[in-house]
């Protein structure tokens, strides 16, 4: 027996396969609440405990996994840090605004890397501005707007009104909003854009009322305010009694604490136990990017970027995602294909694809760009 | 004559059993009578009991209570918590050896097989495996037992007197259960996200068979293969196909799938009673618990059991 055991390690090569991770620093918008700040170690916390799963898998195999961490600080240039990480290390799993993920991937060091999206959820990455070397595990704002629409038809809320904020995140999330619902054939019976300066900590009992009473009745208040900023005073301070959906209230979310079903139960006290906090969507972003990378090397025993990326792309690959279904990447645009949870900050209410919305290939494919309307020609 | 042979087969169950089926987010046992098909008794357990298995006289139970931390002993006869044997932490599945006495337990959260002697209730050993160790299995010898690791895709081979691993076999997405078959000369495991069953020459660990699934208007990612039992001579196994709530029934000759039966919804884990005349599933969304004819391959009876019901042991 001990022989057989040496036997199958010997015909295994040693694999040894290091992750740069490139977090660059981003200024935050002022909100009107410091309540709930982003971690300092948002993804990087999610690809340590990837790493640490691909380790324990890894140690079977002879396979091993270094996971290289480098922040560029505000006012630094990213291209720089990218160009170093890339002289290191062809897998780059990225944590900074869509230009500059454009801007690594268009560098000539990063022509045959494997780097992955964990940060941006501009739909325009994964169209127009897609780039082959550039792989998404956090889902489009389309992939999210889209379940939220879905939640939309299903429920019957089809007059739909909407708040956004005047950043670019909300502007960004506003668009795919309209969009999801046009695609659902639901539209929007009215609009607000919040411009509101008075410190809402103290006044939203008597401005909300006010703001939101020409709405007259509908449905569900969507609220678009992506940076965190108006979103948590709306609530159950509007005119009409009526749920609040998006930014607030109920979101459609990459990743929760809420989660716990599918086996998540374990990925959630995992990750707690190691960085004694919740994960969040882009700590999940962040974990499957190194997960699928280790998942590559454990089926093909090889770490070479053409075969590693081969492999991610092609029907075999498949990821456990703690989301009840395997996940696969779109060959079309590099989008890994992944449910959408529908929750609150106490529980899940659902998750998309909601029951119904059929698809001829993956019922995955009704969230976010699908292939005849990606406009992505890099792949 | 031919309403007299019905009648014997309607009376063979006479001497009636009982399943045992843990409820995962009651904290109890539900107790079902093979006869009445009735639940006759629950007890309470530890915090989240998932895996549930007799010692070889049916005198005591073992309740693996994750959320406890322990392995509990039960007095089945009065449901009295005897005391807790050491587990190592978040025990999710376990199996009991052979001797009647070690009971090897895969610790979920801390990617650790642990085995615990039940009569000193020493910890006798702890074994590293992969990440999220779920399906456990031993051969019926008693020389090797399996632990499956969800996260790292793998079925650990273990050697009890050494308690090293001496192999690691790579299956698909996260395994779930494992069971040795046709006197241990082949070990199958279940890979849930995967969709299949691989089957293992148990001799040199290599690959024999592959299974799929398909059922007819679900698709194919929700046809998930979790808990599965064998029928009378290893003919035929019944696997449990998750969130597509079938259950499968495989010729374990040719591999073939040769029917889909309809359950309750998630159907997980499931126990024979005790000439295999009928099968038990658990089903832990619909919180019941199926009763399928194995002859006539078809669902005859639901039964409302405790909130999430997860394993299921026969006491005869």
């Amino acid at each position: 027996m001990v022989t057989l055991c040496a036997m199958a390690h010997s015909a295994l090569a040693d694999v040894a396969l290091t992750i740069g991770y490139l977090q660059v620093a981003q200024p935050r918008p002022p909100t009107l609440s410091n309540l709930d700040p982003p971690p300092e170690d948002l993804g990087v916390a999610g690809a340590l405990t990837g790493l640490q799963d691909n380790l324990t898998t890894g140690k079977f195999l002879n396979h091993n996994y270094v996971l290289e961490p480098v922040t560029v600080p505000e006012g630094d240039d990213p291209l720089t840090a990218a160009t170093a990480l890339l002289a290191q290390t062809p897998y780059l799993v990225l944590d900074a605004p869509a230009p500059v993920l454009s801007a690594i991937a268009d560098l000539p060091q990063a022509q045959g890397a494997i780097l992955f999206n964990t940060s941006a959820s501009d739909t325009v990455l994964r169209d127009t501005a897609c780039r082959a070397n550039l792989l998404h595990t956090l889902p489009s704002d389309a992939m999210r707007t889209d379940a939220l629409a879905q939640l939309f038809v299903q429920k019957r809320w089809s007059e739909l009104v909407m708040i956004s904020g005047t950043y670019p995140a909300d502007v960004v999330y506003a668009t795919a909003m309209r969009a999801s619902l046009a695609k659902f054939g639901l539209k929007l019976k009215a609009e607000k854009t919040w411009a509101f300066d008075a410190d809402m900590r103290r006044t939203a009992a008597q401005e909300i009322p006010l703001f939101t009473q020409d709405f007259g009745d509908y449905d569900a208040l969507i609220i678009a305010d992506e940076v965190d900023d108006f979103g948590r005073y709306i609530l159950y301070n509007t005119w009409e009694a009526r749920p609040n959906v998006g930014s607030e209230g109920l979101s459609a979310l990459t990743w929760s604490p809420v989660i716990e079903q599918w086996g998540a139960a374990q990925l959630q006290s995992r990750f707690a136990e190691q960085h004694a906090r919740p994960m969040g969507s882009q700590d999940y972003a962040a974990w499957a990017a190194v997960r699928a990378l280790g998942e590559a090397v454990t089926r093909t025993d090889a770490a070479d970027p053409a075969t590693l990326r081969a492999y991610l792309l092609s029907d075999a690959f498949e990821l456990a995602g703690f989301k009840g279904r395997p996940l696969t990447f779109r060959a079309w645009n590099g989008q890994l294909r992944q449910p959408i949870a529908l929750a609150h900050p106490r529980a899940l209410v659902a998750q998309a694809p909601l029951e119904g919305f059929l698809h001829q290939r993956n019922e995955l494919d009704t969230l976010g760009l699908d292939q005849p309307e990606s406009r992505c020609e890099a792949f | 004559m031919r309403t007299l042979l019905l009648l014997c087969a309607l009376s063979a169950p006479a001497m009636a059993g009982e399943i045992w089926v843990t409820n995962e987010k009651d904290d109890t046992v539900s107790v079902i009578d093979t006869q009445t098909l009735e639940v006759i008794q629950t007890y309470d357990t530890g915090e989240r009991p998932r895996g549930i298995t007799f010692s070889k006289d049916y005198s005591r139970l073992y309740i693996c209570a994750s959320d406890s931390d322990a392995v509990q002993v039960m007095d089945p006869n009065t449901g009295e918590i005897l005391h807790d044997l050491p587990s190592g932490e978040d025990p999710e599945q376990f199996v009991l050896h052979p001797d009647d006495r070690h009971l090897y337990i895969a610790n979920e959260d801390d990617a650790i097989t642990t085995v615990v002697d039940t009569q000193t209730r020493k910890v006798v050993a702890q074994i590293d495996v992969g990440v999220e160790p779920e399906g456990m299995a031993v051969s019926p010898d008693g020389k090797i037992a399996i632990t499956t690791s969800e996260t790292t895709n793998m079925a650990h081979w273990i050697d009890t007197e050494t308690h090293a691993l001496f192999a690691n076999t790579l299956v698909d997405s996260r395994p779930r259960h494992a069971e040795f078959v046709k006197d241990g000369t082949q070990l199958w495991v279940s890979s849930e996200i995967g969709g299949t069953i691989t089957v293992f020459d148990v001799a040199d660990q290599s690959e024999v068979a592959k299974i799929s699934f398909e059922v007819q208007g679900v698709h194919p990612d929700r046809v998930q293969p979790v808990g599965f039992e064998f029928t009378s001579g290893d003919t035929h196994a019944f696997v449990a196909l998750g969130p597509s709530n079938h259950v499968a029934v495989v010729n374990a000759e040719s591999f073939e799938v040769e029917d889909y039966i309809l359950v309750g919804r998630r159907v997980w884990h499931m126990a024979f009673n005790e000439d295999r005349s009928q099968l038990f599933t658990t089903n832990g969304v619909s919180g019941d618990v199926t009763v399928i004819d194995v002859a006539r391959r078809e669902p005859i009876k639901s039964i409302k059991v405790g909130r999430f019901p997860w394993g299921a042991a026969l006491r005869p």
